[in-house]
């Protein structure tokens, strides 16, 4: 097995490590990197819970090869909070009940950021679509719908 | 309308009226914050120094004799650290609980479904164990299958275990069969109950296999250390289960075993079980390092999970003004590989909805060479309510009755006996229905072109055991540690039910989950129990505290403590010579006053209430395609009182959604030869956001007067009655019921196509 | 295994055929996939999308260049693509989730060869050209030529497809694609219809293509149903008519995604729906010229 010293900046900060080539960029990030709000729920990409945003777009890193991010600036659910305060769709979610057992909520938030970054203003059915690639077997998603379209509200119109 | 207008719209949401200050509130949840950060830890997330990683190699086929085993190749590979196969753990006792667990972890001589554990690998990497496990060399000798009910019960089916008797029936069968118990309930006379009928329908159902779906795979790390000792870190819906379980099939000695609850991520009744924690436990044993086993997404479709499929046939009898008179119902269900209860549960709950005077209800439970049911979401209650509430809703067609009237008309009180014996305490059935008919949706006019479903649900509910213990710190905060697993928010309900007690801000409460080490024996997290059974632990242990408290404020005062009430988080002194002496500041002085502050309290909690729901839903139905689309669904549950109304709403609408998954689409497909063809969530289709409408909900109260804030649980019901209430609004979408499920778009346009010809 | 990163054709193509058991990867949504359901893993993944001709999507003149690894989204965030074949866009618009949409590419849909494929029959439709690169430089194919079955292609194992050529529609021409799954995402087609119209001044159809996914081995075209099509005003006998084509030209297999009247019955319905939509694409295009 071949391995490959990758650069790459995550969450704003510029990291390396040393990965298998065949390892996904996920097992990287969890393991290598210790960021493990990226989940593995299906290892296929068809549930989301490892989504991340890389290079501006949003992507499951259990379908990319580790040393495809040599280079690549990537954004993780853990790069979504500053020091101070939440992003605004952390705190839908919290008071919104947006998650149950919160195993697909990292996933969730950046499916969700990669929405509101694209459509500052969506409708209920382009939040449906927009996040049909995520999958969620607590909530029947009525939360997590309703907690994101207020958060587009609030990120509309800062207090 | 939102989910909070349409829950006060019914006059029945917790808040206000019950004179509650915490509990009906909707605090943002304690461990809420580690989740939205990515922080929370799950049992995938752990790495320890020098872990190993542990494969499982499993059957690929359904049913065979286990000839050899040859590890060697295995062992020789690089990275390899432990090989184990069913040899390694003790023998398995020749029949009952013990030997299925046993068979469950890992083969013996014989595998009984394709993904059936036969050995397993630890290796420094992952890539290396999985290389290691696939060469393992296994030698079958192939045995003939079976994978559906009407086969394994057929006289001439190839038999499962050749010490399986039925149970039940008498006298004792001399021939073994995969019949494995016959259950019957019966009350008056149901030839009579047709006699005096003026309808009579006799319809048979079918449902498929379904899996739990909860997006975490299993996983767990365990570390054993020379000494014997094994520290187990897994996402389970019970930790004192998995250490029981784990010593039960390993024969390990329980005291041996700590059991670490990681976060867990979804359930449902599937992680109820063990799969991987004995097999880590004796791979960590012979490497002498920390094991780390993660499922795959496909082993946990092939080798955990399902719920049963089942055969229900259903005779039901009714007079013209709705009153139904009898009714007579067959009900076979899966049980996988091993032995279940998945039957009897479902003869209990078919009927009991409904007033009947006569009644015979019968159940089978057939093995197969499948894997080994496992609890989901109020096991067997969908398949028997989609079998009579798809009946009930044709009787109501038939003499012209609205089909929530004829519900109530036929729905029983407190004190009317349940089809399974002990008599109905205070239930909210009544209370359902009326709020679905009231509600907004209810009385809203069917748009053109879509059809209307209603349909009610049953589940018991259960107490257990439970233990908590609080513990009030020094800065006048406390800690409430429990033994439950918190899988959808329970944690705020414990802190909220402390509060209350205690008179203390909800925020000063720390809700913790507690390993089998820090606090006393817990049950499962089951049977919609936590909030219920955990939650009286708390409060009486809360209570206790108040007693305490009162003392310290006697001491602190030099009073008799009958002068001392506790009001509002403070001490008050009764006869009002003292300043109140708030919690924080008894606390702040306990040592000075005897010392800390802590109480643990540990029940058997009796008086569950059962739990009932009603639902509508409006659907329409792409008459070229048989695609079917859900417009609008709304659920009225009966949840005693709502703790934290947030969590109540989202166990009810989770339960919905994963109903109507079962309802329209999930299934467990088998090829020929014996193997899951949709081992993914790619064909194993259970609902995205798109799918699906709101779901509004109506939270009914009608509170269980076993419980000092009369809680039901809230978590099962719910998947319940979306099967009919789905086969009900085909029906009247299109005029064709369609009598098995899943009502996917080739089933429906099937039937549609028949139906025109 | 090992991960190579060409940043030219001619670096990839020599890496393809230094090793046999070397695969090219685009998006990887299938490849991960087949590897994690057992598929054994390659010697070498080469990656094409540090090729920029393969990642770029541009108008040449009239003909559209579709780099083969382009992610579809570059396809649906792409107006003036859009504008030119909205079928073919929401083929790709219907490959998998958004996270999919950002790495699926056509070359990828096609080159797996699934029957299923939504993109390959709207590609069929609007006459795409395959541009392969080989040993003996560059060649075209028509696309309905290069997959030969499930699982396999025509390509030889160092030829790599650089990108599709799309003439831009005549005025009066549009296409459209449907197709039936059991959900509303994240599902593989059942039957995929790809139908491209072209109508005449007084709403005659001058021309059709109809080509049906996952009703066969590999895409098929059905001219019985073009037939039906042209010369009418797609009044509702020749739409039953194509519907009633389409139908008997497919060739399914029962499977745990439909059955085999399922989908002869659904293909005609899906081709009757898609050349209803196209003829609208052109009569509301034809409308807003108008008014402007």
């Amino acid at each position: 097995m071949s391995r490959t010293h990758v650069n790459c900046e995550v969450n704003g900060d510029a990291v390396d490590f040393l990965t298998e080539d065949g390892e996904s960029l996920l097992n990287a990030l969890r393991d290598e990197l210790g960021l493990i709000g990226a989940k593995e729920g299906c290892g296929t990409g068809d549930c989301g819970a490892c989504s991340v945003i890389m290079d501006g777009r949003l992507q499951c890193a259990c379908l990319i090869f580790a040393p495809e991010a040599d280079g690549a600036a990537i954004t993780t659910c853990e790069g979504l909070a500053s020091a101070d305060e939440l992003h605004p769709l952390q705190q839908c979610f919290l008071e919104g009940a947006a998650l149950q057992c919160g195993i697909c909520t990292p996933g969730f938030l950046i499916a969700a950021k990669a929405l509101l970054d694209e459509n500052p203003d969506p409708t209920e059915t382009e939040v449906r679509y927009a996040l049909a690639g995520n999958l969620c077997r607590c909530t029947g998603y009525d939360k997590i719908v309703r907690s994101v379209l207020e958060a587009a509200v609030q990120i509309r119109t800062p207090a | 309308m939102s989910t909070t207008e349409a829950a006060a719209s019914t006059g029945t949401n917790g808040n206000g009226a019950s004179g509650y200050r915490w509990v009906g509130t909707r605090p943002v949840r304690h461990d809420g914050l580690d989740k939205v950060a990515g922080k929370a830890r799950y049992a995938a997330d752990l790495n320890l120094p020098g872990m190993l990683y542990g494969h499982i190699l499993r059957s690929p086929h359904p049913h065979a004799r286990i000839v050899s085993i040859d590890t060697s190749a295995a062992e020789a590979m690089p990275g390899v650290k432990a090989v184990v196969t069913g040899a390694d753990f003790p023998e398995a006792p020749p029949k009952g609980a013990t030997r299925n667990l046993m068979c469950t972890v890992i083969a013996r001589d014989t595998v009984l479904y394709s993904g059936h554990a036969v050995a397993a690998v630890a290796a420094s990497t992952r890539r290396e164990a999985k290389a290691a496990a696939e060469a393992i060399e296994v030698t079958y000798e192939l045995l003939p299958h079976v994978l559906n009910i009407s086969d394994a019960m057929a006289d001439d089916a190839p038999v499962l275990h050749d010490n399986l008797f039925t149970r039940g029936v008498e006298p004792r069968p001399t021939e073994p069969s995969n019949i494995a118990a016959r259950t019957v309930y019966e009350r008056g006379d149901v030839e009579q109950g047709f006699a005096e009928a003026d309808i009579v329908i006799e319809r048979e159902f079918s449902t498929q296999a379904v899996h739990q779906g909860y997006i975490e795979p299993h996983a767990c790390v365990v570390d054993c250390d020379q000494e014997g000792k094994a520290v187990i870190w897994a996402s389970s819906q019970g930790h004192f289960k998995v250490r029981s379980a784990t010593a039960e099939v390993l024969g390990w000695d329980t005291s041996r075993i700590k059991v670490i609850p990681a976060e867990i991520g979804g359930g449902f009744g599937g992680k109820t079980t063990i799969y991987i924690e004995p097999v880590a436990a004796l791979l960590s044993t012979k490497a002498g390092r920390p094991v780390k086993i993660v499922m795959s997404r496909e082993d946990v479709f092939r080798a955990t999970g399902p719920a049963p499929g089942a055969i229900i046939k259903m005779k039901v009898g009714a007079r013209n003004d709705g009153t139904i008179t009898t009714a007579k119902a067959w009900l076979a269900y899966e049980n996988g590989a091993f032995q279940g209860m998945a039957a009897m549960l479902g003869c209990m709950c078919v009927v009991s909805a409904y007033t009947l005077d006569h009644l015979y209800v019968e159940g089978f439970d057939v093995v197969l060479n499948r894997p080994v049911n496992v609890a989901y979401r109020a096991p067997s209650a969908p398949a028997a309510a989609f079998a009579m509430d798809s009946v009930v809703d044709e009787i109501a067609e038939r003499v012209g009755m609205d089909p929530i009237d004829l519900r109530i008309h036929n729905c029983p009180s407190q004190g009317d006996p349940t089809p399974y014996g002990p008599k109905w305490p205070m239930i909210g059935l009544r209370e359902c229905l009326e709020a679905i008919r009231d509600s907004d949706h209810y009385q809203s006019a069917l748009p053109a072109g879509q059809g209307r479903g209603v349909a009610s649900g049953f589940w018991f509910n259960i107490g257990e055991a439970s233990s908590a213990t609080v513990n009030l710190n020094e800065n006048g905060t406390a800690t409430v540690i429990t033994g439950s697993p918190d899988i959808g928010g329970s944690r705020a309900s414990m802190a909220l039910m402390a509060a209350e007690e205690l008179g203390l801000d909800v925020h000063l409460i720390q809700p913790v989950v507690g390993d089998t080490e820090v606090v006393g024996f817990t049950d499962v997290t089951e049977g919609s129990r936590a909030t219920f059974a955990t939650g009286m632990a708390v409060v009486e242990a809360c209570r206790d505290l108040k007693e305490q408290l009162r003392k310290r404020a006697a001491k602190t005062w030099d009073c008799d403590v009958e002068e001392v009430e506790w009001v509002d988080g403070s001490a008050v002194h009764g006869p009002g010579e003292q300043e109140p002496l708030t919690l924080a500041a008894i606390t702040g002085n306990a040592k000075r006053t005897g010392g800390p502050l802590g109480a643990t309290a540990s029940l058997n909690a009796r008086g569950a209430g059962p739990a009932f729901s009603v639902q509508v839903a409006d659907v329409s139905v792409d008459q070229e395609t048989g695609r079917v689309t859900v417009e609008r669904y709304t659920t009225a549950q009966d949840a005693g009182t709502a703790i934290h109304p947030s969590y109540v709403e989202g166990q009810m609408q989770g339960g919905v959604v994963q109903g109507i998954g079962w309802a329209l689409n999930e299934e467990y497909i088998y090829s020929d030869d014996g193997n899951l063809e949709n081992p993914g969530f790619l064909d194993y289709r259970i609902p995205v956001a798109s799918d699906l409408p709101m779901i509004e909900t109506c939270i009914v109260e009608v509170p269980n007067p076993s419980h000092p804030y009369g809680v039901r649980g809230v978590g099962e019901v719910g998947i319940v009655p979306p099967l009919p209430v789905m086969a009900n609004a085909v029906a009247d979408a299109t005029g064709v019921r369609i009598s098995d499920l899943p009502l996917s778009p080739p089933r429906v346009l099937e039937a549609l196509t028949a139906a025109e010809s | 295994m090992r991960y190579a990163a060409p940043t030219t054709i001619d670096e990839a193509r020599a890496l393809l055929a230094s090793d046999a058991d070397a695969i090219v990867f685009a998006g990887a949504t299938d490849v991960v996939p087949q590897m994690r359901a057992g598929r054994p893993e390659p010697s070498m993944v080469i990656d094409l999308k540090k090729i920029d001709r393969l990642m770029s999507v541009s108008l040449d003149g009239d003909t559209w260049q579709v780099g083969a690894a382009a992610p579809s989204s570059a396809l649906t965030s792409n107006a003036a693509f859009a504008a030119d074949f909205p079928g073919l866009t929401e083929a790709a618009g219907l490959i998998g989730s958004d996270q999919i949409q950002n790495r699926s590419s056509l070359g990828g849909n096609l080159c797996n060869a699934s029957p299923a494929a939504d993109s390959v029959p709207a590609l069929v439709v609007n006459d795409a050209v395959a541009v392969i690169a080989g040993a003996d430089g560059e060649r075209r194919v028509p696309v309905a030529d290069v997959v030969t079955g499930p699982g396999q292609t025509s390509l030889a194992h160092d030829e790599i497809v650089v990108c599709f050529e799309l003439a831009r529609p005549a005025g009066g021409t549009s296409d459209a694609y449907l197709r039936l799954i059991p959900r509303t995402e994240m599902d593989i087609a059942v039957v995929g219809a790809g139908v491209r119209i072209s109508l005449d001044g007084d709403g005659v159809v001058s021309a059709a293509s109809v080509a049906l996914g996952a009703v066969a081995p590999t895409v098929v075209r059905v001219p019985a149903a073009e037939a039906a099509l042209v010369g009418s005003s797609l009044d509702d006998a020749a739409l039953a008519a194509a519907a009633a084509a389409a139908s008997d030209a497919c060739n399914p297999i029962d499977d745990k995604r439909g059955t085999i009247n399922y989908r002869r019955q659904v293909a005609g319905v899906l081709t009757r729906r898609a050349a209803g939509i196209a003829a609208d694409r052109i009569r509301t295009r034809n409308g807003q010229n108008g008014a402007s």
